[in-house]
């Protein structure tokens, strides 16, 4: 499957993943970070459940704190 | 197009500022000093000696709350922006009513849990109202660093994304007022594309 990941093509094996699955792969282990898929939030309790398809829009941004 | 032009057009317009710090206080000054409409800020602290370091307060001003000083501050630099100011604390159910009726928010918190409360509730209980992000700015030097990105109409990030700060790497006056002017200049974007 192939998802524009921040903008950019990226591909993955398989025809699905979790929300999960795509951070555990990429390594993304930082956890303060705000994620959308197509567009909606994706509130971290759903991390698990939700599903990421071939073609899919996925933004992620870290939240540091400083201010 | 003209400075008066741009100041009138901005001029329709409210930004709402969470949190009165180093990112708040500097971003609203720009935005005051743009012209803007009105400001609603909202914070709970009082101004201490060490705030003064990166944010936009006077040594005669510590102790006092940081919104009551920065409503004195705009003030003094443009008397037309009309500033509502909320002494609280910001959460999820203050948040839809303190900042109702604001063209665009802006985001400026110390702490990333708030941050991402914040973000939360307005993605969620404020469907459309754009959403400016300060996330990365702590230390000194590394200008290059520092980016602004559109994640979408409702979601802007200013700042590198990356430090976090801390006793070893304390936010400074140069880097979160880069990080804070960028906000405002997300702001006027997003606003003089507004009809």
């Amino acid at each position: 499957m192939k998802i524009l990941l921040n903008n950019r093509e990226e591909e993955f094996e398989g025809e699905t993943m979790s929300v999960t699955r795509m951070l555990e792969l990429k390594k993304f282990s930082f956890r303060m970070r705000i994620i959308k898929l197509n567009g909606t939030l994706i509130p971290k309790e759903k991390y698990d459940t939700v599903i990421i398809s071939n073609g899919d829009n996925v933004q992620m941004l870290y939240l540091m704190s400083g201010g | 197009m003209r400075f008066s032009e741009i100041e009138s057009h901005l001029h329709k317009f409210r930004a709402g500022i969470a949190g009165a710090g180093g990112l708040g206080s500097n971003c609203a000054v720009a935005l005051a000093r743009s012209g803007i409409g009105s400001l609603v800020i909202a914070d709970f602290d009082v101004i201490e000696p060490a705030n003064l370091n990166r944010q936009y307060y006077f040594t005669d001003q510590t102790g006092r709350l940081k919104t009551d000083a920065l409503k004195e501050n705009i003030a003094r630099i443009n008397p037309s922006v009309k500033v509502i100011t909320h002494n609280i604390k910001l959460d999820e159910k203050n948040i839809p009513d303190v900042f109702a009726g604001c063209d665009v928010i802006v985001e400026a918190f110390d702490r990333n849990d708030m941050k991402e409360m914040l973000i939360e509730t307005i993605l969620s209980e404020m469907p459309g109202i754009p959403v400016v992000i300060g996330s990365g700015l702590a230390g000194f030097g590394n200008n290059e660093t520092i980016r602004s990105r559109k994640i979408d109409d409702t979601l802007y990030v200013c700042g590198d994304e990356s430090t976090t700060a801390g006793d070893d790497l304390p936010p400074m006056a140069p880097r979160v007022g880069i990080v804070a002017n960028m906000q405002a200049n997300t702001v006027i974007d997003i606003l003089m594309n507004k009809k």
